[in-house]
């Protein structure tokens, strides 16, 4: 059992983790989830005793980490795989670490065969691989047999084998009635792993509870509901009287509704009631994936941005279409719709969607080099392929507006005739 | 969202996570408490399976071996007439040149465990963390003075049995057990005080540099401090610098105001106690 009060901790002016409260309870794999820079690593160290914290204190077991009674038999714990010194050999590593826990030496041998680098006991592990680094931490974890383990990023480098590997590891540990703390900016894999969830941003807790109750307190479950291209009327009927019986209803860019807080036989029936034909009536739900991004959005330090290359480019020629870039790099900022009572936050697509980074300049207002007089540029030479691509694309989805639907292929053509209607 | 994501979690039954009380684990292995004793183990293994130890000590063997023989098999070979000097003298060199050595592997022994990291598993393995300090300075030490003492010792014999003859001085008792277990004693403290500011510097290149400074700076200073209103200044480095003082237990004392007989050694170990102390404190204090 491990309990964190008010935990905080201040490096100069950053605050790494501030007023953290939370439990971890045997029995369990307790998944412990943050972006890059929320504080992760810094808790797990203070949860340690490595790390002093500002205030607040985090026990084990009832004690302080550095009050608990050979600490290695009742702690074990994979910081980063690294934390080894290069030049010596597994074997020897993980024995100096058993004697100074009173540990036999027989148990050394066990462990190099649990994580299998029995083959390569004798190697200085400066050779090791980052997966074979990761194993050497798990073993001297294991080592002393505790019952609070605490894993940082266990499956950092490991193979598709270690991954399987760890994740039954863990669940098997925690079967056992031990407590077991991992730390992970995946959620997908803490999706196949953990029981319960704690998850922090910017140092603070954002959520703490069991994956089934952070599913059903983040994800939206929707239905999208698509009537007759053909006659746009039926849409807007349908539209209101789902709006009437007290769902939310938001258009999807590519002509879909997605509909919340009415089941699928009620939307049915609806539509049957306003005679309107359906041609898809379908149920989704977002991924834990999702709704962790969604929860998290807010509290990224470190966001990728798209690759603007400016001043790089050559400018296009007139009429010409940047090439389309690829669907899903670069733009961060969408994610599953909110949960139903905050639906209204999201407006429908006013119109054209606003012109992304690459969208296409209007003759008129091309830039100030002449069209025709080629730059000098490192670049160029690609340059020339790029207004013969057949596929001219549309603006791409700025990342600022919420409502755009995901890179559907439908969408693509439809706006495409707009978008180069505009351009010519 | 271009990719799709596993549906997985939904279907996933949520564990009965507020398991029963008093289902924890405990293990078959039997749990020992841990003292002083295990620690000093554990470093044993850590500074014999690093080759860096082997490499430095090494060195400093084949230099004080070396260097002393080789004077040795000069001052003989030169016919020269020693007129009553001790032999023993001709160990000095050897010792000030391998010195440096015993200042890497005692920077080594604490600074490299912070370079790679390992100091957070040593301590999370063993959070008592002056056991961890003191366990490295006992072994270190031990190992350090042992391996003088025996280098210096047939370093001295054989000097002696070479320059048989050729008109030396039998060195004295006392001359016997500076030149061996005092100078010993000494390299072994110098070491640990290279140990200690490891420990406070955390970097091997900084704390190396710092011990060579501390070893060489004050004399090179000295030798180049001609000014008349320094010379105080210039004759308390020269006397208290580090090969200075080694000179003393080979009985190359510089003058009155200069430290003699077993002067050096406290001096170093009033170094030593200080660099403890302040390791400790920052030790208990800092994060890891």
């Amino acid at each position: 059992m491990i309990e964190a009060v008010g935990l905080t901790k201040r490096y100069g002016a950053k605050t790494a983790v501030y007023n953290l409260s939370f439990q971890v309870r045997p029995g369990a794999v307790t998944g412990f989830l943050g972006p890059n820079g929320s504080g992760k690593s810094t808790t797990m160290r203070m949860i340690l005793g490595l790390d002093n914290p500002t205030s607040g204190q985090v026990t084990i077991g009832g004690y302080p980490y550095r009050k608990l009674p050979n600490a290695a038999r009742q702690v074990g714990a994979l910081l980063d795989a690294k934390a080894v010194h290069g030049g010596r050999s597994a074997r020897s590593h993980l024995l100096s670490l058993a004697q100074l826990s009173g540990i036999p030496a027989r148990r050394v041998d066990e462990v190099l065969g649990v994580v299998g680098l029995q083959d390569v006991a004798k190697k200085r592990s400066k050779g090791f691989s980052l997966g074979m680094g990761q194993r050497l931490g798990i073993a001297a974890a294991l080592l002393g047999d505790p019952q609070v383990l605490l894993f940082d990023e266990p499956v950092n480098g490991l193979d598709p084998e270690g991954i399987l590997w760890v994740r039954n590891l863990m669940k098997a540990l925690a079967a056992e009635g031990r407590t077991v703390f991992v730390s992970s900016h995946l959620m997908s894999e803490m999706a196949l792993t953990a029981d319960h969830l704690i998850v922090i941003g910017r140092g603070q807790l954002l959520s703490d509870m069991s994956v089934k109750d952070f599913i059903s307190a983040n994800s939206a479950d929707f239905a999208r509901v698509r009537t007759p291209d053909t006659e746009p009327q039926l849409r807007e009927k349908l539209t209101s009287a789902l709006t009437e019986a007290g769902g939310q209803v938001l258009p999807e860019q590519d002509g879909a509704l997605r509909v919340m807080g009415l089941p699928l036989p009620r939307i049915s029936d609806l539509a049957h009631d306003v005679d309107v034909r359906l041609w898809e009536l379908s149920p989704h739900q977002a991924s834990l994936e999702e709704a962790y991004m969604r929860m998290t959005q807010g509290a990224v330090d470190y966001r990728s941005t798209i690759d603007q290359k400016a001043g790089l480019q050559q400018p296009l020629p007139p009429g010409a279409q940047p090439p389309m870039p690829v669907p899903g790099q670069g733009q961060p900022g969408w994610y599953a719709p909110p949960a139903p009572q905050q639906g209204g936050q999201f407006a429908p697509p006013q119109g054209q969607p606003p012109a992304g980074p690459y969208g296409a300049p209007a003759p008129g207002a091309a830039p100030a080099p002449a069209p025709g007089a080629p730059q000098p540029n490192p670049y160029a030479q690609a340059a020339p392929q790029a207004p013969a691509q057949p596929v001219a694309t549309p603006a791409a989805p700025a990342p600022a507006q919420p409502a755009a639907a995901p890179a559907a292929p439908a969408a693509a053509p439809a706006a495409d005739l707009t978008k180069s209607e505009d351009a010519r | 969202m271009s990719t799709p994501h596993p549906q997985l979690a939904p279907q996933q039954p949520a564990a009965p996570w507020q398991g029963a009380p008093g289902t924890s684990y405990t293990s078959p292995i039997p749990v020992v408490r841990t003292h002083l004793g295990h620690a000093i183990v554990s470093e044993w293994t850590k500074i014999k399976s690093v080759r860096s130890t082997m490499w430095t000590l090494g060195v400093f063997v084949f230099l004080l071996l070396g260097l002393g023989l080789l004077f040795a098999v000069i001052a003989a070979s030169a016919d020269m007439n020693l007129e009553g000097e001790s032999p023993l003298g001709l160990g000095l060199f050897g010792v000030m040149l391998g010195s440096v050595c015993l200042i890497t592997l005692g920077v080594l022994t604490t600074a490299s465990e912070y370079g790679t990291g390992m100091i957070r598993t040593t301590l999370t393995a063993c959070p008592s963390r002056s056991r961890v300090l003191v366990a490295k300075a006992i072994v270190f030490f031990a190992l350090a003075f042992t391996i003088t003492l025996v280098t210096t010792s047939l370093v001295a014999f054989l000097q002696v049995a070479i320059l048989e003859g050729s008109n030396a001085a039998d060195p004295s008792g006392e001359e016997w057990l500076k030149a061996t277990v005092g100078v010993s004693l000494f390299l072994a403290l110098f070491g640990l005080l290279s140990l200690l500011i490891g420990s406070l510097i955390r970097h091997s290149a900084g704390a190396i540099t710092i011990m060579l400074g501390v070893f060489l700076a004050p004399l090179v200073i000295a030798i180049f401090m001609f000014a008349e209103s320094l010379r105080d200044v210039q004759e308390f480095l020269l006397n208290y610098s580090i090969p200075s003082q080694l000179g003393v237990f080979y009985g190359a004392e510089l003058g009155a105001s200069a430290p003699s007989g077993w002067d050096p050694l406290w001096i170093m170990l009033g170094l030593v106690a200080a660099a403890f102390a302040g390791a400790f404190a920052v030790l208990e204090k800092r994060d890891v």
